[in-house]
């Protein structure tokens, strides 16, 4: 549980950042809250031999509303989700995930931006951010560019980030309506055995659109594109409810851990999502 | 103190003794992080070290190139087995008879065995440094479990090879270790042929692991000059230690002190010996320099001692009424790759054949086989008496299969099979003399707490809506009734590596009337401090606020066996009753001398004592402290001290009644516990507050064992369970309110009359739990299954009953 000797920096722009990730290439990594990271350092699973915190870069760290578009700062830690008012009224479904993460000290530490980078399976936030549509937007040598949550993930730990890219904020449209993050877990301080974000928007007492993304179930993210139209134009009845369940399943590929077989781990992919979606249309 | 006065009420409340809430005097210090535990020591020109381990749970290992690692600036020294082969401390005799490997010596035998080690200035350059040693293995074919090693030609133990006779008797195979059998085999047999009803039932209790918040680990100092060693570590039994070291080390006993500083929880991981101990003492006569060896979370949940792993198959027989006749257990005990078990020598499956429980069996019979396997050695008690937690286990579950035998409701099961308070002192079938006990009385208060009748009243709505498709919950009500053996015990039959289970207590009072005891134990966390001194202040009639406790430094506590297995108080604490009452003897003498009256004038009047018929004539225990001192009292030494050595003539028996009431989600294993009742009977309360703390730790480790906690192997022998992301350490939110309660049956044979508690909550915990979620299934057809009750398992156990249909 010690890392290899790493060298450490804590550039003040991000112009600084980007020169030492191209200076060290893949010998570099960026550090935010480092509560994936560093367990990966200390574990040796990562060697980091150049570690560049952005801690000090306060750009980082804005969160901003503006009519209905949402952008949050990569810096933003997990705890400032759940804390900020402006973000509760508008998008409210930030913050009941965030609450399902981990525990307060880990929130209090984890970003946003490192969370959705990291490009782990388990992460709550990748799921989330694909289901409500938002864009990534990352600044590398070359300058900005911005990318859809839904065709980041490549597969664990693989993402469409370059290794001298950044992710400086992520963006979406808060959209009015039903949502709910569901998510089951072995205990706090867990990853999700299975998680289901959902979003419905409702109009004359059917569902007029609805995004339904799950987590830990893939090795990324699941945005189930046919889940979300199997509710469309329903009443999210029991057998709507179902047909969006038998879509899920069918983009899920789940993997055998220490948190239950296949078998399992599909079926509470169904009782999760059910849950979640009784509670989004509930509240649509 | 029955008939106190309403002023000698006033003056024993002063004493803080026996029955007083009083706040832990160690938490100021705990609390504030001003503690002082092994890795807090630091000497200077100390160096650090840190193991190569075995990534493979059976190789051979054909060879260990350390140059690469040697050449790292800052590493000092990088030991092997050949290095400690010439002083013969390449293997190790382990507690249980056996020997276990220091280094790897030809082979690896589970994953994370040490292999190398390697020492360094500090402990950055070290870890840096365990990377550059170069081991070339051969892989060897893998068995993790029990019954296949007594099937397989493999050879696990090749240094056994031919080997036919072990510690422990005859050896039936190459991966065999013992059998150990308690009790009339033919006569159970019998029983069992010719009874009415018998109850069949295999319970597999798995490898756990106990989770000290502090993990292990030693600094060692070997002073050249003067030829003193000087040893601090995470040690339960300090003065065990230092023997063995002067043994194993040829340095003699004097020369050797042991330190177990401030110890951040034990439960049962900090009794054995092991390499990184055996290592930094040598790496520190090597070197000439203190060495420090602290291992990492992983470390110490892969490769330090595990707990269970036992497979046990019961048949209980009885009456159609359900009066029990007979008890028969067999274990398949998987002990790793060395029989590393932490028991009393003569005890190879420790107390396991206190498994008739609380239960009067009239016949009964145990065997047990020890197994060799590739997994890490150990087997130690996780916070119980030996091997108590899985007896008790055994007995709970099979109490529960026998009532699904007899459709009968497993609480009224329990009450007509009770040992009658009027048989106490109880001779089992197994052997144990229980001392004393009340179970109806027990039994009945827990039952009536909870409304056992109301909860099985909406347990049965509960599963009438179930089948009606108004819920997906179940309702499980555990119940568990448990007697424990602890404070082992009486030099004729126990002892640890020869050295005899007793344990001691010595006092100094001072001149002004304050003292200090120092004692053979050593609290990790139990309140040594706190609670010893309340014994000893209703025996002395000094205030345990001016009573200093001190333990775990063998140049200056008197030799004990340490704290494990719940027998400080009942052994240590006992010895503390009876040096505090030489003191008074000698006290009463002064105080005679002092009033010009004969000692048998004296009467003792809670801190002082007092001529007979004359109140107002006394001499106050402070009075009679400081004359001890300056006063030249014809035929009575000066000074006042006392020491006694403490041989418990019986175990104790602490026992008792706990409830759990659970919701099950049967669509996605999730269980809740609605409520958890804890009735506890330690017989003498020393210290109610410090009881209740025991109660709500051990529960939770209970809750942990039952509901999740576990170290699982692959079949390849890798640890799965290697960190706190899989191996369960429930926090607050995981834990429910716990309702505690109590009786009070006092020890017969012991001074105060206390047993013992901080493992109770362990051991009768974790069936209470298991039997909540056996028994939310009762009605669907569920017999048994196996712990850890963690989601999936719950889940699988629905859906094989066909509740996902
Ligand atoms: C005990 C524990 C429990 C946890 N439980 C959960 C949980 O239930 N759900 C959950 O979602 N997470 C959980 N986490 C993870 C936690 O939320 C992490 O904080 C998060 O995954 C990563 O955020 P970070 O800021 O700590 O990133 P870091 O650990 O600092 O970085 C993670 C990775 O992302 C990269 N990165 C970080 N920021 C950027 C950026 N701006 N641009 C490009 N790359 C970047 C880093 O280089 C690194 O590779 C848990 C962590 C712990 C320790």
């Amino acid at each position: 549980m010690i890392p290899a000797p790493f060298d450490y920096y804590r550039p003040s722009d991000l112009d600084g950042v980007i020169a030492l990730l191209q200076e060290h290439g893949d010998e570099a990594r960026v550090l935010a809250g480092g509560h994936s990271l560093i367990p990966m350092m200390k574990l040796r699973m990562a060697d980091v031999p150049h570690l560049i915190d952005l801690q000090g870069i306060d750009s980082l760290r804005a969160i901003n509303v503006t009519g209905t578009r949402v952008t949050i700062g990569a810096m933003v830690t997990q705890h400032d989700l759940i804390d900020s008012a402006e973000l509760s009224s508008a998008a409210p479904i930030l913050r009941e995930t965030a609450l399902q993460i981990a525990d307060p000290q880990v929130r209090y530490m984890g970003t946003v931006g490192g969370n959705v980078a990291n490009g782990d399976p388990g992460n709550d936030m990748p799921g989330l951010m694909q289901c409500l549509d938002a864009q990534l937007h990352l600044i590398g040598p070359d300058g900005e560019r911005s990318i859809a949550a839904r065709d980041y993930y490549e597969a664990a730990y693989m993402t469409a980030r370059e290794d001298d890219e950044v992710l400086t904020a992520i963006s979406f449209d808060a959209q009015p309506g039903g949502y709910a993050y569901e998510k089951q877990k072995r205990k706090i301080g867990d990853y999700a055995t299975a998680a289901a974000a959902v979003t419905i928007q409702k109009s004359g007492g059917s569902v007029a659109a609805a995004s339904i993304a799950m987590t830990n179930l893939s090795d990324t993210p699941v945005w189930s594109e046919a889940a979300g139209a199997a509710l469309v134009g329903t009443a999210c009845d029991a057998g709507a409810i179902k047909a969006a369940v038998a879509a899920m399943l069918g983009d899920i590929d789940p993997t055998e851990d220490n948190r239950g077989p296949v078998a399992f781990k599909r079926h509470v992919a169904g009782v999760i999502l059910t849950r979640a979606i009784t509670r989004a249309w509930d509240r649509a | 103190m029955k008939d106190l006065n309403e002023e000698q009420q006033e003056r024993a409340a002063g004493l803080k003794g026996l029955g007083c809430s009083r706040k832990r005097v160690e938490d100021a210090r705990f609390t504030q992080g001003k503690g002082n535990y092994v890795d807090d020591i630091k000497m200077p020109g100390m160096l650090h070290g840190d193991f190569v381990r075995s990534p493979y749970a059976h190789a051979r290992v054909k060879s260990i190139n350390t140059d690469a690692a040697m050449a790292l600036d800052g590493v000092v020294a990088v030991l092997t087995a050949k290095d400690l082969e010439p002083l013969s401390l390449h293997w190790m005799p382990t507690l249980a008879g056996d020997k276990q490997m220091v280094l790897a010596d030809g082979k690896v035998l589970f994953q994370g065995q040490e292999v190398a080690f390697v020492v360094a200035r500090d402990r950055f350059i070290a870890a840096d440094a365990v990377e550059l040693v170069e081991v070339e293995y051969e892989e060897l074919p893998v068995i993790v479990n029990p019954f296949e090693a007594l099937q397989s030609d493999v050879v696990l133990r090749e240094d056994l090879a031919g080997q036919t006779e072990g510690a422990h008797g005859p050896r039936k195979h190459h991966n065999h270790i013992f059998t150990w059998e308690v009790g009339e085999k033919d006569a159970t047999e019998q029983v069992l042929g010719d009874a009415e009803v018998v109850a069949e039932e295999t319970v597999y209790y798995h490898r756990t692991h106990p989770c000290p918040l502090e993990t292990c680990g030693a600094v060692a100092s070997m002073d050249k000059v003067n030829g003193k060693l000087t040893v601090w570590g995470t040690f339960q039994a300090p003065h065990v230690v230092r023997t063995v070291a002067s043994l194993l080390s040829g340095i003699e006993e004097h020369n050797i002190r042991v330190v177990s500083p401030d110890i951040g929880g034990g439960f049962g991981n900090k009794v054995g010996v092991y390499p990184g101990y055996v290592c930094a003492i040598v790496a520190s006569i090597v070197t000439g320099v203190p060495v420090k060896w602290i291992e990492d979370r992983m470390e110490n949940l892969m490769s330090t001692a595990f707990a269970r792993d036992y497979w046990m198959t019961g048949k209980i027989s009885a009456t159609k009424e359900g009066k029990i006749t007979g008890l028969h257990c067999h274990v398949t005990a998987d002990h790793g790759a060395f029989d590393a078990c932490a028991d009393p020598t003569k005890f190879p499956a420790g107390f396991m054949n206190i498994c008739t429980g609380s239960y009067d069996i009239p016949t009964a019979y145990l065997a047990v086989d020890g197994v060799y396997t590739n997994k890490a050695p150990g087997g130690v008690s996780y916070r119980c008496s030996f091997r108590v937690t899985e007896a008790a286990y055994f007995i709970e579950r099979m109490i529960e299969v026998l009532a699904i035998e007899l459709n009968m409701d497993a609480a009224e099961l329990r009450r007509i099979n009770f040992i009658k308070k009027e048989q106490f002192p109880y001779q089992s079938a197994l052997g144990w003399e229980y001392d004393s006990g009340d179970y109806h009385t027990a039994w009945d208060k827990a039952l009536k707490a909870v409304d056992y009748e109301g909860l099985r009243k909406e347990q049965a709505d509960r599963v009438e809506a179930f089948k009606r498709g108004e819920t997906r919950k179940l309702m499980g009500v555990g119940l568990s009734f448990f007697t424990e053996i602890v404070g082992a015990g009486p030099v004729k039959n126990c002892d640890i590596l020869g050295m005899g289970m007793f344990d001691s207590c010595e006092i100094r009072i001072h001149p002004t009337g304050s003292a200090i005891a120092r004692l053979g134990t050593i609290s990790q966390g139990q309140g040594h401090a706190t609670t010893f001194a309340q014994i000893l202040a209703s025996e002395i009639g000094i205030s345990a606020d001016s009573i200093t406790i001190e333990e775990g430094d063998t140049d200056t506590a008197p030799y004990g066996l340490g704290t494990y297995g719940s027998r400080s108080t009942p052994v240590a604490g006992a010895a503390t009753a009876l040096a505090g009452r030489k003191i008074r003897a000698k006290a009463q003498m002064i105080a005679a001398y002092l009033l010009e009256v004969h000692d048998n004038d004296l009467e003792w009047d809670v801190d002082r004592f007092v001529v007979k018929g004359a109140p107002e004539r006394f001499k106050t225990m402070k009075e009679i402290a400081y004359a001890a001192y300056n006063q030249a009292i014809p035929g009575v030494e000066p000074g006042l001290e006392a020491v006694s050595y403490y041989d418990p003539p019986n175990m104790t028996y602490p026992f008792g009644a706990y409830v759990c009431v659970m919701d099950i989600d049967v669509d996605t294993g999730v269980q809740e516990i609605r409520k958890f009742y804890a009735l506890d009977d330690c017989g003498t309360r020393i210290n109610p507050m410090i009881i209740e703390g025991q109660v709500h730790g051990g529960l939770t480790e209970a809750l942990a064992v039952a509901l999740g906690q576990e170290i699982a192997y692959d079949d390849m022998g890798n640890v799965k369970t290697g960190t706190f992301m899989d191996f369960f350490l429930p926090t607050a939110w995981e834990v429910p309110n716990y309702i505690t309660d109590h009786t009070v049956t006092p020890s017969p044979h012991h001074p105060i009359g206390a047993k013992g508690v901080g493992e109770s909550p362990h051991v009768g915990g974790v069936p209470c739990f298991s039997n909540a979620v056996n028994d939310a299934f009762r009605a669907f057809g569920l017999r048994h299954t196996h712990m850890p009750h963690d989601h999936w398992r719950i889940w699988q156990t629905a859906n094989r009953l066909g509740l996902h249909d």
